[in-house]
């Protein structure tokens, strides 16, 4: 569905990715790792329309990204982000409610399918009872499941997740990739996920791609990619590979 | 309105429907216009700014409207419409330049806002009182009055003209409500959920100089009404800005209204001007705010 052939991005002089491609398949989740200033962050963000490659190309379905509008490119990518704190008393509902946005007209209110659409994600999120919490009365973790859930709630079958497990516990992190699998598995949608956690990685992406500098350092299934050979290469770490004993997926631990 | 004489509305002598129909009416009208325009405004530049601070006095904005207000009337005066279409301009160029001076590599932050308001607005001031040398001692008196927000000038002209921009400019920010929604929880956010930021921001920088600029024009720079009435609209409605702008202009009219009462009789028969009142309200306010954020 979203195709990726062959981009550079750069903000002035200097190319902050090179050559990269990325084919995003329904049903299959990526997983995006790199060390800091790898450019994941930068990648997501061309992925969905916010900063233009250099050269190459982005389609979505076959059709070229940039000549889509900007509502049109949100029906269909959702982004999950670091959020900033808002200085105004915005509820809730009412943030994960801006996901529907580009389903209403100008003046328009939400319709019940929005409300309901967004009072279910909320639910899927372990949030019930936050509709009428503000947001600025939010744990980081909390926040970081509103985000998911607006996310969600667009319905959008690109999700793109920058370190969405970054701020969750354990149970919290296990949900939220649970929950980015179903909408992958059940209604065909596609994810791209930034971890730094190689494990979380391996137990939940399809396909995991490293990048070094920009460049794409090695992509393939998680047991292919994560090898001790890799690991040094990109994040200069020793590592020891095993299997996960519960669910067979290769497993790693940093040698300090 | 609070004479001690009753009266009836359909037995009025000559000099008594004269007051009501020529003086207090349009004046009331005219508050409540530029009430209006001066809470929707706030409303908008809040929610577009991310910063519950903006405001059109203390951003500069209404400064640039007043010097294009002076510019027309010191250079083009026998052209009518010179004055609110320099003021409009005025306050255009003013966002701008406020807007561009806060932008920094990290973003925007309040304090950065509110500085390049202070810079922009004291530069104004000062090339606002130069401009008043050339004045004539009678013209420069009206002018120190209007200066502070005055609306004992109101003209029918006046009235109708701030009366369009009102209407105009609330239609114009009420259909952006929903895109400024996500504009107050992000521009990152806004634009990945579908909003055209770019257009969204032209429309709110275009129609609170419109309404700036007819309001400034008519009757000066009332202050502080964008920040007081914005902020307590949202204490008893949210944030919704598709409940927040529209009761804007409905409380910024009422406030304006009863602001101006105020100023016309609290130390009859001499007046105060209106925005002297909103300032004493506003300013306190305006601390309060500051320390909260």
């Amino acid at each position: 569905m979203l195709d990726v052939r062959d981009i550079s991005v750069g903000y002035g002089e200097y190319d902050v990715l090179s050559a990269v491609s990325v084919e995003m398949r329904p049903g299959r989740i990526i997983g995006l790792l790199g060390a800091n200033g790898a450019g994941k962050t930068t990648l997501i963000r061309t992925l969905n329309g916010t900063l233009a490659p250099r050269s190459g190309e982005i389609t979505l379905d076959g059709r070229p990204l940039e000549t889509m509008s900007r509502r049109e490119v949100a029906r269909n990518i959702a982004v999950v982000a670091q959020e900033n704190e808002t200085r105004f008393p915005v509820t809730v509902l009412e943030f994960v409610l801006a996901g529907r946005f580009v389903y209403g007209n100008n003046f328009g209110w939400e319709t019940e399918k929005d409300v309901d659409l967004a009072r279910a994600a909320l639910s899927d999120c372990d949030l019930t009872f936050f509709g009428q919490r503000p947001m600025n009365s939010l744990s980081g973790g909390e926040r970081q499941r509103v985000v998911l859930a607006r996310a969600l709630a667009t319905g959008a079958r690109v999700l793109l997740l920058d370190e969405p497990t970054a701020n969750l516990d354990l149970a919290h992190q296990a949900m939220m990739l649970r929950l980015v699998r179903e909408r992958c598995r059940e209604q065909g949608a596609s994810a791209v996920v930034i971890t730094h956690d190689l494990n979380l990685a391996a137990e939940f992406a399809d396909d995991v791609i490293m990048l070094k500098a920009g460049k794409i350092a090695a992509k393939g299934p998680p047991s292919e990619v994560l090898t001790n050979i890799n690991i040094k290469n990109v994040f200069d770490v020793d590592a020891l590979l095993d299997q996960n004993p519960s669910s067979g997926k290769v497993r790693v631990t940093a040698v300090y | 309105m609070f004479g001690a004489e009753r009266l009836s509305l359909f037995d009025l002598n000559e000099q008594q429907s004269s007051i009501l129909y020529d003086i207090r009416l349009p004046r009331i009208m005219l508050g409540a216009c530029v009430g209006a325009s001066l809470a929707v405004a706030g409303a908008g530049l809040q929610s577009l700014l991310r910063n519950p601070l903006a405001e059109p006095y203390l951003l500069g904005v209404s400064n640039g409207a007043a010097l294009g207000t002076m510019l027309a009337f010191v250079f083009f005066e026998s052209f009518e419409f010179s004055r609110p279409l320099l003021a409009f301009a005025g306050a255009a160029l003013a966002m701008i330049a406020v807007y561009r001076m806060a932008q920094s590599r990290a973003g925007m932050n309040v304090e950065r806002l509110v500085l390049s308001g202070v810079i922009v607005t004291t530069f104004l001031s000062s090339v606002i009182v130069m401009l008043t040398t050339l004045l004539d001692a009678a013209k420069l008196r009206s002018f120190t009055f209007w200066l502070l927000g005055d609306l004992s000038q109101a003209t029918r002209g006046g009235v109708y003209l701030s009366f369009a921009a009102v209407i105009i400019g609330t239609i114009i920010l009420t259909s952006q409500a929903r895109a400024l929604n996500l504009m107050m929880i992000g521009e990152r956010d806004a634009f990945d959920f579908g909003v055209e930021v770019s257009r969204v921001r032209l429309l709110v920088f275009g129609s609170a100089s419109l309404v700036v600029g007819a309001a400034v024009a008519a009757s000066g720079s009332v202050g502080y009404v964008g920040l007081i009435v914005p902020h307590l609209v949202r204490l008893s409605v949210g944030s919704d800005n598709r409940l927040v702008v529209p009761f804007s202009a409905i409380a910024g009219a009422i406030f304006v209204v009863l602001a101006d009462t105020i100023a016309r009789t609290a130390i009859a028969p001499r007046e105060l001007p209106v925005g002297a009142i909103t300032a004493l309200v506003g300013a306190p306010m305006f601390i309060y705010l500051l320390r909260r954020n």
